[in-house]
């Protein structure tokens, strides 16, 4: 597999997409305070703990975050499936 | 450009959108046999289905000038309910000569549970009785990782299957990569809410280069967008790629893959016929 390296300079990337990323983090900032503002304790959701841990990965000074935070939202994978199913 | 949507659900979609798609440079499309948002009461209603996707849809297309080709099969959703599975793969032998019908599809797993898996190997084994090509669902969400690995354990693990013969769909960034060195075609499956957007599938393209990677809209009875393939070929050219290298994936890596099968008889825009190498 040989890859194709995007035509885009990073400086160009980062003109294109500035207003788009600051407003997804605001789409963020702006659910978490929806979150604080309803009734009733989360803290303990599981889903919560991901979606703190999927922040952590995009912090990741490392290139595949997107990868890394699938992985995170995926249920793990077994290789003796087969023997567990019986088929 | 023309193109080509290898993953597209018309039996869902109004006839305007034929008409938009194509005039947004869509020459052909491939259907395959899926979940009608309701589970199905009998293998008598799949005959109704089997024969509106080698029928009926066919005459819609050809309308407006677009080439409909489609897979059969029941849908992985479906599949767990193994009696009514194996009815249906017992009828589907009747369809298989019909003009438009490049293989077996979308077979896989939804849920991951034992029923949708043995009713996968009843279908890869029909597959390969019949030497037809196979197009693959893989789970959605948090289901995919572990099915799609489940799914390419089962193809790997039968040396009957020739991977070049096999177009696994819906792939995402944790899933491409396995899908691709494992020999087979990935499918790239633009959708709003799961699957990929067109931003992320130029992103694999960059990572994993053009070969034996495809994109589609699956544009079907839920929140999709029939155009979205277009939506791609934009978002190329936005970033400044190549003409050549968006046909490739657009245009010229289905007709590739699908030329595998007997029944692909596709017709260039410009009258060229492709044969079939089978």
């Amino acid at each position: 597999m040989e890859n194709t390296p995007t035509p885009m300079t990073a400086d160009a990337v980062l003109d294109r997409e500035f207003l788009e990323m600051r407003a997804k983090i605001l789409e963020l900032a702006a659910s978490f305070d929806r979150l604080d503002r309803g009734e009733g304790g989360i803290n303990d959701d599981r889903r919560m703990e991901l979606i703190r841990e999927a922040l952590k990965l995009l912090e990741d000074p490392n290139a595949g975050r997107a990868e890394k935070i699938q992985l995170l939202f995926s249920r793990e994978y077994s290789g003796s499936w087969r023997n567990e199913f019986g088929i | 450009m023309y193109y080509i949507d290898p993953h597209i659900h018309m039996v869902s979609r109004v006839t305007d959108d034929y008409e938009t798609l194509s005039k947004m440079g869509c020459t052909a499309m491939s259907e395959p046999a899926f979940w009608a948002g309701f589970d199905r009461g009998s293998a008598e209603s799949f005959r109704d289905y089997f024969k509106q996707l080698t029928e009926v849809e066919p005459k819609r297309a050809a309308q407006y000038g677009i080439q409909h080709f489609t897979w059969l099969c029941i849908n992985a959703k479906e599949a767990d309910n193994v009696e009514l599975s194996r009815e249906v793969i017992a009828m589907i032998p009747e369809f298989l000569d019909c003009p438009n019908v490049l293989g077996i599809g979308e077979i896989g797993l939804n849920k991951n549970t034992k029923n949708e898996a043995t009713i996968f190997l009843e279908h890869m084994e029909l597959a390969i009785k019949y030497n037809q090509q196979i197009l693959i669902h893989t789970p959605h969400l948090e289901d995919k990782f572990q099915g799609t690995k489940m799914i390419l354990d089962m193809l790997t693990d039968d040396s009957r299957v020739d991977p070049s013969r096999v177009l696994v769909d819906h792939v995402e960034e944790h899933t491409v990569e396995t899908v691709l060195e494992n020999g087979f075609w990935a499918g790239m499956t633009l959708y709003p809410v799961s699957k990929c957007t067109p931003a992320r599938a130029a992103d694999i393209i960059e990572m994993y280069g053009p070969e034996r990677l495809l994109a589609n809209s699956a544009g079907d009875w839920g929140p999709s967008k029939p155009t979205a393939v277009p939506d791609l070929i934009f978002e190329m050219r936005r970033r400044g790629h190549s003409e050549d290298l968006i046909r490739q994936v657009v245009y010229e890596n289905p007709i590739k893959f699908f030329s595998q099968s007997q029944n692909f008889n596709f017709v260039r825009p410009d009258g060229v016929p492709v044969p079939s190498i089978q």
